[in-house]
């Protein structure tokens, strides 16, 4: 890790940390829209608690895959299962190894169960219902395997080569008491500091490219941490030298604290990387603003751009932004290209087919 | 002049279209807090300066995010005089827009800081709808004009009032960008655009700022001197007979370029009352004619006059008015401060108060800010800010005087007598962490320096003695440094040039004596001046004339002195 710096000013409700890693000696390239895989390590003082209060031995080896590989028990819990998060399986899982009453009656009540899921981490279930007694190697058997994490890169290899930037979002928040944290946002962005080393891999997203014709007009949706890509992308088109025909739609909640990269996109506007810019800060009016709304409010030029056939991307969260963005877009098709409803979602499907409208979303 | 390149603002101004720029759009670009270059030095003619936190510059840029950038705004209020209403609108909009706290300036006026660039409309049109307007409050123009607000010669007062107000609005820019920029809903119509006009400025407006005062000896609290154009009243038997008409001088220079000075202004000449006007306009068309657009560090009065000489602006200006001005007539300054507490004139009373560098704001134990609007919800008379940083609530009827008093102790307002007099005495720019002119701090560091050197006069025994002393961010000098008996000019962080010798009247230019030091430095040059000063100092001589006298420092009565080497004390 070269760099970590919380870009959000100070009063916001979000940390968000752009992260410089270097690739020194890896032989990794990549290309704008492509993602780092990050393997996460658990937080040690967490991992610790378990150990303690399970009475394991930290030194106790454990398989740690079904090859039968073994490492100490520390170890194995800090990089190679996942330790924070409770479903329901696991919870049914946990009555039978435990052989707690309370927590298999708990089980009997389903919608009891089921609250008691919320807000809460494998660490409540083995303080409030602990085992009798049981072995670490039976207990890591009903845990899943730490998935790694991606994240979408957020500069070009091409402008700084042997380096990777990315953004993320602390995921952080207090529940029945505790502050909890993401595993992989939370040891990124809090626990490890420049100088650290931090196992990666590159991961390739062949459904998220910049066109190949530089004169093909882009349109970039990007709020939040979405907008990572984009940084990627002009970053990129900078080291190319080519100007003009790109669009971004950026948003977040306040202007004064959240706008993530404000000054590289004032800079691209100004050099012409970066054609045109809409920003909607959901927070700083009474009634909530989002990209979706600017898209709107610009809907006439949105829909020539297509017609000059840009692509479209759509970068961050799925279920919300993504699903509002889309809509939108059929929208604007409806009533710029006078289209029915049919006729627009065909517009967009063959978009798609064209991979003129492609999405990173999560 | 027309063979030399214009400086590029001149051309701004020119394209502005008569103050428009771009500044309506760039006020809805969303995607900054600012408003491009262009605009900002357009928008000084406005009453506003862009700015930003300069404490937090460099945390900022590290998190990939434009400085904190945010507004100044000056409204105009001719001799300081504003009414118990206006004064809560200031106050509400300071903790509306602004920083929750408000500034009265060197120059009798209130300007608040902070204010965000999506408020700044609705600040400047809440000021206007109170009736203050911020037109001119900056920018290459006539701005503020400065009255004495003795209130203890009140009929003179009055009058010399009265003319400041009429110079100011005669001279105030005609163009309707400012109603249509701040005061309009939407632009509706271009018309009035094609039909503006500045019968007086030209649409290159003056080539610099231009400043105007007006004195009533024997107080010299508007220091006069420091004018392009001073009024100093003439009285007989506590009737106004006219002015003594003083021009050139001015405070700004840049270090270590002797082209540059402060510079006194020079009588030359009395007019009546009803001529004052016409002095002041064909004054300043002077100056927009012959004044230097070539270079900005060369453009105020004072260098047009300079360059030319005495003899030559007072013909001009006789060929302009038509008639010539009158003999200068005798007056007497005896100072340039203010003096505090309850006074009694015309039958009414008027309370000044001490105000540390004119910021108005709460702190733990002293809620001025409070205090004065508490008292500002009650009064009936009139609020008048002083040239030198302070407020008088004035015209106060001897039902209403205990009412006062009773706020006052309540809010712990002071009237300075519990400081030292050399505290009562000073004044500072604001410099960090606003503007962006300042090299050194001088607001939030004066106080904690004149602590320091209150040691010093204790030992001396000089608590009492009043001593002018100044402090300047920066060598554009809008405290007034150059004209202080004690001053500190900021070169860089922590650093300042130390000048000694101004008068107590404020006729007499200030004179280096030390170059860039540190406070280590400055009070172990001033300690053993102060107690020489007590032990030598003849009866009623004032330090600024003692040091001179002692020859610690050369007199330096003309600005193109002022960076004589020899005055320099290595």
């Amino acid at each position: 890790m070269l760099e970590n710096i919380n870009l959000n000013w100070e009063g916001s409700n979000k940390e968000t940390h752009h992260i410089e890693l270097s690739l020194e000696g890896s032989g990794f390239t990549f290309e704008p829209g492509d993602s780092i895989g990050i393997y996460p390590e658990n937080d040690p003082d967490l991992v610790e608690r378990l150990i303690e209060k399970l009475g394991w031995d930290p030194k106790e080896p454990v398989p740690i895959n079904k090859k039968g590989e073994v490492l100490p028990a520390r170890e194995a819990l800090l990089r190679h299962y996942e330790i924070t998060r409770l479903t329901k399986p696991l919870l049914q899982q946990a009555a039978v190894l435990f052989g707690n009453k309370g927590l298999t009656a708990l089980l009997e009540n389903e919608a009891e169960a089921k609250a008691y899921l919320e807000g809460r981490g494998l660490i409540d279930l083995v303080e409030e219902y602990p085992p009798e007694k049981v072995e670490v190697q039976a207990f890591v058997q009903m845990l899943r395997k730490m998935p790694p994490r991606l994240y979408s890169i957020a500069s070009s290899w091409k402008a700084n080569p042997d380096e990777v930037h990315l953004v993320i979002a602390l995921d952080c928040y207090t529940a029945n008491g505790r502050v909890r944290e993401g595993v992989c946002s939370g040891q990124v962005a809090g626990r490890i500091k420049p100088g650290d080393k931090l196992p990666v891999y590159v991961h390739r997203n062949p459904n998220f490219k910049l066109p190949a014709d530089p004169d093909v007009p882009v349109i970039m949706i990007g709020p939040g941490t979405g907008v990572a890509p984009f940084r990627s992308f002009l970053e990129e088109r900078e080291a190319e030298g080519i100007t003009g025909r790109t669009w971004l739609f950026y948003g977040d909640q306040h202007f004064a604290t959240d706008f993530l990269y404000q000054l590289d996109w004032q800079n691209w506007l100004k050099n012409g990387v970066l054609e045109r810019m809409d920003v909607a800060f959901s927070r700083d009016q009474a009634e909530k603003i989002y990209v979706q709304h600017r898209m709107l409010e610009k809907s006439k030029d949105f829909y020539a751009w297509l017609e000059k056939g840009a692509c479209v991307y759509v970068c961050g969260d799925e279920k919300h932004m993504a699903r509002d963005v889309q809509e939108t877009l059929l929208h604007i098709l409806e009533t710029e290209g006078n289209m029915a409803r049919e006729e627009a979602e065909d517009y967009l499907q063959e978009m798609r087919r064209a991979k003129r409208y492609q999405r990173d979303v999560y | 002049m027309a063979d030399k390149k214009l400086d590029p603002l001149e051309t701004i101004k020119e394209k502005s279209r008569f103050l428009r720029g771009t500044i309506a759009e760039g006020l809805k670009d969303p995607l900054t807090g600012a408003i491009s270059e262009d605009d900002n030095k357009l928008l000084k003619f406005h009453g506003s300066y862009q700015q930003d936190d300069r404490d937090i510059r460099n945390d900022r840029r590290k998190k990939k995010l434009e400085p904190a950038y945010q507004f100044m705004v000056r409204v105009r209020i001719p001799g300081g005089v504003a009414t118990p209403e206006q004064w809560l609108v200031m106050d509400e909009l300071a903790q509306k827009y602004g920083n929750g706290t408000l500034r009265m300036t060197t120059r009798q006026t209130f300007q608040m800081h902070g204010i965000l660039k999506w408020n700044l409309k609705q600040a400047i049109r809440e000021m206007n709808d109170a009736l203050m307007t911020t037109l001119a409050a900056c920018g290459d123009v006539n701005r503020n004009v400065m009255c004495n607000p003795n209130p203890y010669q009140s009929d003179v007062h009055a009058e010399v009032y009265e003319w400041a107000k009429k110079t100011s609005d005669h001279l105030l820019p005609r163009t309707s960008a400012y109603h249509e920029i701040w005061l309009e809903d939407e632009k509706i119509i271009d018309t009035k655009e094609q039909e503006d006009s500045e019968p007086l400025y030209g649409p290159k407006y003056l080539p610099r700022k231009f400043k105007i005062g007006f004195a009533v000896p024997p107080s010299n609290d508007v220091d006069i001197f420091s004018q392009d154009l001073g009024f100093i009243a003439i009285l007989n038997e506590g009737k106004l007979e006219g002015f003594n008409v003083a021009v050139g001088g001015g405070m700004g220079m840049t270090h270590g370029d002797p082209k540059t000075y402060p510079q006194l202004a020079r009588i030359i000449g009395f007019c009546t009352p009803n001529q004052v006007i016409e002095v002041a306009e064909k004054v300043v068309s002077i100056q927009r004619d012959y004044g230097n657009r070539a270079n900005r560090k060369n453009a105020r009065f004072k260098y047009t006059i300079d360059a030319r000489g005495l003899e030559w602006i007072k013909a001009e200006l006789n060929e302009r008015l038509g008639w010539d001005l009158g003999e200068a007539r005798p007056f007497h300054f005896d100072h340039n401060g203010d003096r505090y507490g309850w006074i009694q004139g015309d039958g009414k009373w008027h309370l000044t108060l001490f105000v540390q560098s004119g910021r108005i704001k709460d702190i733990d134990g002293y809620p001025l800010m409070t205090g004065l609007r508490e008292i500002a919800k009650i009064h009936q008379g009139e609020f008048r800010l002083t040239p030198n940083q302070n407020v008088i609530i004035s015209n106060v009827t001897e039902e209403m005087k205990g009412k006062i008093d009773e706020l006052v102790e309540k809010y712990h307002l002071t009237d300075g007598k519990h400081a030292s007099a050399l505290r009562r005495n000073s004044m500072s720019c604001v410099a960090f962490p606003t503007c962006g002119l300042a090299m050194a701090e001088a607001e939030r560091y004066l106080p904690e320096l004149l602590g320091k050197i209150e040691e010093i006069l204790d030992e001396a025994g000089l608590r009492e003695e009043e001593i002018v002393i100044r402090m300047s961010g920066c060598p554009n000098g809008c405290s007034r440094p150059a004209l202080a008996e004690m001053a500190f000019i900021g070169k860089g962080p922590g650093k300042y040039n130390l000048y000694l010798g101004g008068s107590f009247t404020g006729d007499r230019l200030a004179c280096l004596y030390k170059e860039n030091i540190g406070e280590e430095e400055i009070l172990a040059s001033l300690r053993p001046i102060l107690l020489q000063y007590a032990k030598e100092r003849q009866e009623g001589e004032h330090f600024g004339d003692f040091v001179i006298r002692a020859g610690i420092v050369e007199a330096i009565r003309d600005g193109r002195d002022f960076h004589k080497p020899a005055a320099v004390n290595k």
